[in-house]
């Protein structure tokens, strides 16, 4: 009831995140039982105007833009989800380590993710992807790798904090192994700093992706993918056409959405100050 | 002022050791290609003298370290090898494109920087107000938008219903520098747009840093008036976050520009190494890449050796 009881003296702002956040994860879940088209099904004129058939009017080859867009939410946050966990598994594990071990470990770590951070993170997946080629398993990878070094800076600086305190000091005398005191010691501490982060991560992620997959170098068609339907519609707005701001719009409605909801979190963490 | 000196070489050394690195990283995930890159380029099929001459042509018959060496050593005398795709030296592809993006950047930079700071110091002194509150929540959606979003409602607002300025931001040499202004008009607003929204939040941040510090308390409680503690007392130490933010917010326009160009099909850097990529022309894509990666390194520096300058406690480390 506690979560109840949260909700009931969360901001107007907080809210109006909760359902965003709570109509994205609908669309993708009932994407199927929604529409009566399939995702890739041609079903009218090139870029037809809406109508009782197709509410939001087609795409670029006849498909139905709202078929696409429920799908696409199932495709694009998936894979945004997958990579955010991916990237936070990677860089708690590393950063724990680097904190609770200590010396020339922590030094070698810490001066490579210096040096990855150093580099734009666009132009380094993009040279990466050059290299191993484009497939939603490069992408998850790749994405994940970069966006760990942020995870990794912040996992490791709390650890430290924790690290230094005396039942971690206890435990440590008690001759508990590395492996126990993060994920019994350290881990239930870090998590409310961690759980913010990982709503900022999911929005850089999510829109790193949509990036990508705009750029032609994501998620490939015919899957449908917010990102990507924004490209293949992108000639129609010279006409007048507003199909491929509504796939952009739906990226950017799930990303305040969520940072409508970190930002919550952040205050209610921080005790309300600024 | 000696040891400043010091630091600030400190910090160009091991920026120049980033670079170095960043380029060994770039060579090296070449090499990590299946194949060789003859072979990628010239497909299987490919007759074996044709491959051993392209090998050749490309000096992938030396030693890794070797080619490493005579590939940074031209790349510094501007010799950046020719395109896989067309053949021709990439210094004239790169070079005017990347004088392009510079100038779409640099035009987004002078509108963007002061707008920024002044609305982000006026939010942070009228702080908890309709304004301010107006203020962050318009920003938190800007930055909430991908960069193409805002780009396309523009597009649609100010090229399709009215038609005030190009959709599409095509600029040559014959255009003059007005002409060249208003044929990347969206674009800039655009960029300016997404980057005005990070910079003004970041720097609402710093002035309320400085503004929570005691020596303002202090200043307050002194009975000083608000004006001469602002001017006097809080910008001269918010000068350093400012200067941080602000070099930091122009090395994300560089890389930010590569959406934008995308879209409004403009004839940058950013725009090339998308099509490079998509080609799988590796030179070029190691040259533009490289190029990018100097720009940034090289403004994230600058931001580190202001806040040194600017900074009597980073000056003095103790």
């Amino acid at each position: 009831m506690a979560f109840f009881k949260l909700i009931r003296q969360s901001p107007l702002s907080a809210r109006i995140g909760l359902i965003i956040i709570l109509i994205n994860i609908l669309a993708a879940i009932l994407a199927p039982v929604i529409t009566p088209y399939s995702e890739t099904e041609i079903v009218a004129d090139v870029w037809a105007p809406n109508s009782i058939d197709n509410l939001l009017g087609t795409d670029n080859l006849g498909r139905d833009l709202l078929t696409r867009l429920l799908y696409g939410a199932r495709n694009t946050i998936a894979i945004a989800i997958a990579t955010t966990i991916l990237s936070f598994l990677t860089g708690i594990i590393f950063g724990f380590f680097a904190a609770t071990l200590g010396g020339w470990v922590d030094q070698v770590l810490s001066r490579i993710i210096d040096i990855m951070m150093a580099f734009p993170t666009l132009i380094f997946a993009l040279m990466v992807l050059s290299v191993v080629g484009t497939s939603i398993s490069a992408l998850i990878a790749v994405i994940a790798l970069l966006d760990s070094t942020r995870v990794y800076r912040l996992s490791r600086a709390v650890a430290m904090d924790i690290g230094v305190m005396e039942f971690v000091e206890a435990a440590r005398l008690r001759g508990e192994k590395i492996w126990w005191l993060m994920r019994h010691e350290i881990l239930p501490n870090a998590m409310p700093p961690l759980v913010a982060e990982f709503g900022l991560r999911f929005c850089f992620v999510f829109l790193f992706i949509a990036a990508l997959s705009f750029l032609g170098l994501g998620i490939k068609p015919p899957a449908a993918d917010w990102g990507g339907m924004v490209r293949e519609n992108a000639g129609a707005i010279t006409f007048g056409i507003t199909t491929p701001l509504w796939p952009a719009g739906a990226i950017a409605f799930l990303t305040v959405g969520v940072n409508l909801i970190v930002d919550w979190f952040l205050r209610l963490a921080s005790g309300l100050k600024d | 002022m000696n040891s400043t000196a010091t630091m600030v070489l400190k910090r160009l050394g091991l920026g120049f050791l980033t670079l170095i690195v960043i380029s060994i990283l770039i060579f090296v995930g070449v090499e990590a290609l299946p194949g060789d890159l003859a072979e990628a380029v010239l497909g299987q099929n490919a007759l074996p003298e044709t491959v051993a001459a392209f090998r050749k042509e490309l000096k992938l018959d030396l030693a890794p370290h070797v080619r490493y060496v005579s590939w940074l050593g031209d790349f510094l005398k501007g010799d950046f090898g020719n395109s896989l795709a067309n053949g021709r030296p990439i210094i004239d592809l790169i070079g005017w494109r990347f004088a392009n993006t510079i100038f779409l950047a640099a035009t987004a930079a002078v509108i963007a920087v002061p707008i920024s700071i002044i609305l982000g110091i006026l939010a942070a002194l009228y702080r908890n107000t309709l304004f301010d509150r107006i203020i962050s929540i318009s920003t938190l959606s800007a930055i909430s938008f991908p960069e193409f979003f805002i780009a396309y409602i523009l597009i649609f607002l100010l090229s399709v219903q009215v038609v005030v300025f190009p959709s599409i931001s095509n600029i040559n040499d014959q255009m003059n520098f007005w002409e060249k202004i208003y044929a990347i008009a969206l674009p800039c607003i655009t960029l300016t747009m997404v980057v005005t929204a990070h910079m003004m939040r970041q720097t609402r941040a710093a002035i309320i840093n400085i503004l929570a510090s005691p020596f303002i308390e202090m200043a307050h409680l002194k009975g000083l008036k608000r004006l001469r503690i602002i001017v006097l007392h809080a910008f001269p130490n918010a000068l350093s976050p400012v200067i941080n933010v602000v070099a930091l917010n122009l090395a994300y326009l560089i890389v930010g520009v590569v959406i934008i160009e995308v879209v409004f099909v403009y004839p940058g850097l950013g725009q090339l190494l998308v099509d490079s990529v998509s080609k799988r022309d590796i030179p070029v894509v190691q040259a533009s890449g490289l190029v990018f990666a100097a720009t940034y390194v090289g403004l994230n520096l600058a931001a580190d050796v202001f806040s040194i300058i600017s900074n009597p406690r980073l000056r003095n480390p103790k």
